[in-house]
């Protein structure tokens, strides 16, 4: 059997599918219409001044990432009751732990510019901060136990469980600046601090990443499906030629 | 320093900020259809049922 059995293929994009593409082309457009708004058409902060435009990339990918690990948390909780068991629910929560990762550390390097701008310091030790670096550490420890030997199975009890005990964090990162006093302000959306097209733009960018964020776990959890297929049949592989060893020549 | 020069350097961390963001995403995207490119081949089209 010839690793490229299944095609030299012309396969440009085998995890694609008319659906994804759609929704990969409405991605593109909401991320070029949150250039547009975040950049040029929205209008500076009256005390930010133009640092304000960072919000329309920071506070969607904060949300996107608290919304990517409660749907690690969902799914977890689905496949470790018994009724729906399938290992499609951890590959989704998997990918969604992953895209999350990459948008709580866009939320880190995006928040610690902004940070330099309006406070002068790119860190500083403050609850939100702390809490969203300790998020974002847990879940690449929540990888990292993903990433362990082990059959599917058991990847997939072992992980669901970390990621139920991860979830609990996410309401100790949002409601940091409501229980301290940080630094960070609070909720600019809740508190209606934002209005007219500044508010518009932050819609955008809210739905371009929500987009984005559902194309990235579409294609990622069918990568893990064909990743785990890939596995089964090397283990296959492997018993069939151990099988062929033990046979008396 | 003053507003004018303020503003150019802070503009320069609003650009950057967008760079950033949009080349993560689109470095992790990349990387990710590569990965399903290279092994795409292994797998056979039944256990590919998006396909």
């Amino acid at each position: 059997m010839t690793p490229t059995e299944f095609g030299p293929t012309g396969i440009k994009c085998p995890t694609r599918t008319r659906f994804s593409r759609a929704l990969g082309l409405a991605a593109l457009v909401g991320i070029a219409w949150l250039a547009l708004f975040g950049l040029v058409l929205s209008p500076d902060d009256r005390v930010q001044r133009e640092g304000v435009r960072i919000l329309y990339v920071h506070v969607p990918s904060a949300w996107l990432a608290y919304l990517a690990f409660v749907v690690t948390g969902l799914a977890s909780a689905a496949y470790l009751f018994p009724k729906t068991r399938s290992l499609t629910w951890d590959r989704i929560a998997g990918a969604s732990a992953e895209v999350g990762v990459l948008f709580m550390g866009i939320t880190l390097v995006s928040g610690s510019l902004w940070g330099h701008i309006s406070w002068g310091t790119y860190w500083t030790w403050d609850s939100r901060l702390t809490t969203t670096a300790f998020l974002f550490v847990t879940y690449i420890g929540y990888l990292a136990v993903r990433g362990l030997g082990g059959s599917q199975q058991q990847r997939a009890r072992r992980s669901a469980v970390v990621a139920l005990l991860a979830l609990l964090e996410v309401p100790l990162v949002h409601f940091s600046v409501k229980w301290w006093r940080p630094l960070h302000q609070g909720e600019s959306v809740a508190e209606k601090e934002l209005e007219g097209l500044m508010l518009f733009s932050l819609f955008v960018g809210i739905i371009a990443f929500t987009l984005l964020y559902v194309w990235l776990v579409l294609h990622r959890q069918r990568v893990l499906a064909m990743e785990d297929s890939l596995a089964d049949r090397g283990l296959d592989t492997a018993l069939a030629e151990r099988r062929q060893e033990a046979l008396p020549r | 320093m003053n507003a004018a020069m303020t503003a150019m350097v802070n503009s320069q961390y609003v650009i950057g900020s967008y760079v950033v963001t949009l080349a993560a995403i689109g470095l992790y995207a990349w990387r990710m259809l590569a990965r399903a490119r290279r092994i795409a081949r292994q797998v056979p089209p039944e256990e590919r049922p998006w396909t």
